[in-house]
C-alpha cells in the first residue's frame, strides 16, 4: 500500500459531488449520465438531440481550463505514458466504450447504482482489464511505455 | 416545483428544450468538478489505483466509486417515485439485463485502454484542454474509435 499517496477525504467528495452531477441529470432528463454514451451521440447527431450534448461536454471542459488555472496539479498528464500509448490507448477506450455500451460513469456509476446486471459485469470486466493491463506494462516495460 | 412541472406542457416545449441543455451544461460541469477533486483527472494516480499487484497500490480512487454511488443509489431511487421526469415525459432508464459478448468485449477493451493511458472519458476530455499532446493525443483517439465503430456498427 502507497499511503502517502492516499487521498480518501477528497475521493469520497469529489465521488459524492459525481453521484449529485448524475442525480441531477436523471431528475431533470430522466436519463443515464454516461460520459462515453453522451459523447458518442455526438457523432451521430439526431434533430433535437445534439445541443445538450455539446453543453455537457462544454461544462466539462470548462472545468478543464479553470482547473488548469486554479488547481493545476489535480489535472496532469501521465510521466509514464508516451504519446503512442496514450493514441492507442484512446482508440481502444472509444471503441470499447460504444461496443459495451458504457464507461466508468455510465456502468461503473449509474449502472451498479441501480443495481444493473449489465453494468456489474462490465464494471467486473473492466476493472479486471485495467489491472492486468498495468501489471503486464510494469512487469514488461517497467511502467513506462 | 409548480413552475418546473409547467415546463412540460407543450406550450413551453422551447423552454423545456433550453433548461434541458442548461442543466445537461450545469451537470457536465458538477461532473467535472467532481472528477477533478476526486483525483480521477490525474492518470498517474489511476493507474497507481490499477496497479493493485506492485506493492505500492493506492486505494483512493476505489472510494470515488464509492462516494458517487452511495449518493446516486439513494437519489435514484428517491426520484423515480416521481411519474416523469423535470424535463420529459418519461425515464429513460436501460432495462436489458442479457450479458451478450459485445458487453463483455467492450468492457474488456474499455479497461484494456484505461489501464494503458491512466485516463476514461470525462477525465480525457478534462485533461485535453491544458493542450498537452498526449491527452489531446487520447481524446484524438478516443473520437476516432468512437467513429471506427459507428461506422463498421449499424445503430
Amino acid at each position: 500500500m502507497n499511503w502517502t499517496a492516499f487521498t480518501p477525504t477528497t475521493a469520497l467528495v469529489g465521488g459524492a459531488l459525481i453521484g449529485l452531477a448524475v442525480s441531477l441529470f436523471f431528475v431533470l432528463t430522466g436519463r443515464v449520465a454516461g460520459i462515453s454514451g453522451i459523447v458518442g451521440g455526438l457523432l451521430s447527431p439526431k434533430p433535437g438531440d445534439f445541443a445538450w450534448r455539446l453543453a455537457f461536454v462544454a461544462g466539462l471542459l470548462v472545468v478543464g481550463v479553470v482547473a488548469a488555472l486554479v488547481a493545476p496539479e489535480m489535472v496532469t498528464a501521465s510521466a509514464t505514458r508516451g504519446p503512442v500509448a496514450m493514441a492507442v490507448a484512446g482508440v481502444v477506450v472509444g471503441y470499447g466504450t460504444r461496443l459495451g455500451n458504457g464507461c466508468t460513469s455510465g456502468h461503473g456509476v449509474c449502472g451498479i447504482s441501480r443495481l444493473s446486471i449489465r453494468s456489474l459485469v462490465a464494471t467486473g470486466t473492466f476493472m479486471a482489464t485495467g489491472i492486468l493491463t498495468v501489471t503486464i506494462v510494469r512487469l514488461a516495460f517497467g511502467g513506462a511505455l | 416545483m409548480k413552475n418546473l412541472m409547467n415546463l412540460l406542457s407543450p406550450a413551453n416545449s422551447t423552454t423545456r428544450a433550453r433548461a434541458f441543455v442548461v442543466g445537461a451544461g450545469v451537470t457536465g460541469i458538477l461532473f467535472g468538478v467532481g472528477l477533478v477533486l476526486s483525483g480521477m483527472t490525474k492518470p498517474d494516480k489511476v493507474i497507481g489505483f490499477l496497479d493493485m499487484f506492485g506493492g505500492a497500490w493506492d486505494p483512493s480512487l476505489g472510494l470515488v466509486m464509492v462516494g458517487a454511488i452511495a449518493v446516486h443509489a439513494v437519489l435514484f431511487r428517491v426520484i423515480l417515485r416521481r411519474k416523469s421526469p423535470l424535463l420529459d415525459a418519461k425515464f429513460h432508464v436501460p432495462t436489458r439485463t442479457d450479458i451478450d459478448p459485445r458487453l463483455v468485449a467492450g468492457a474488456a477493451l474499455f479497461g484494456i485502454g484505461w489501464g494503458l493511458g491512466g485516463v476514461c472519458p470525462g477525465p480525457g476530455l478534462i485533461g485535453a484542454t491544458s493542450l498537452a499532446s498526449t491527452l489531446l493525443l487520447f481524446v484524438g483517439g478516443l473520437v476516432a474509435g468512437m467513429a471506427l465503430f459507428q461506422a463498421t456498427n449499424k445503430a
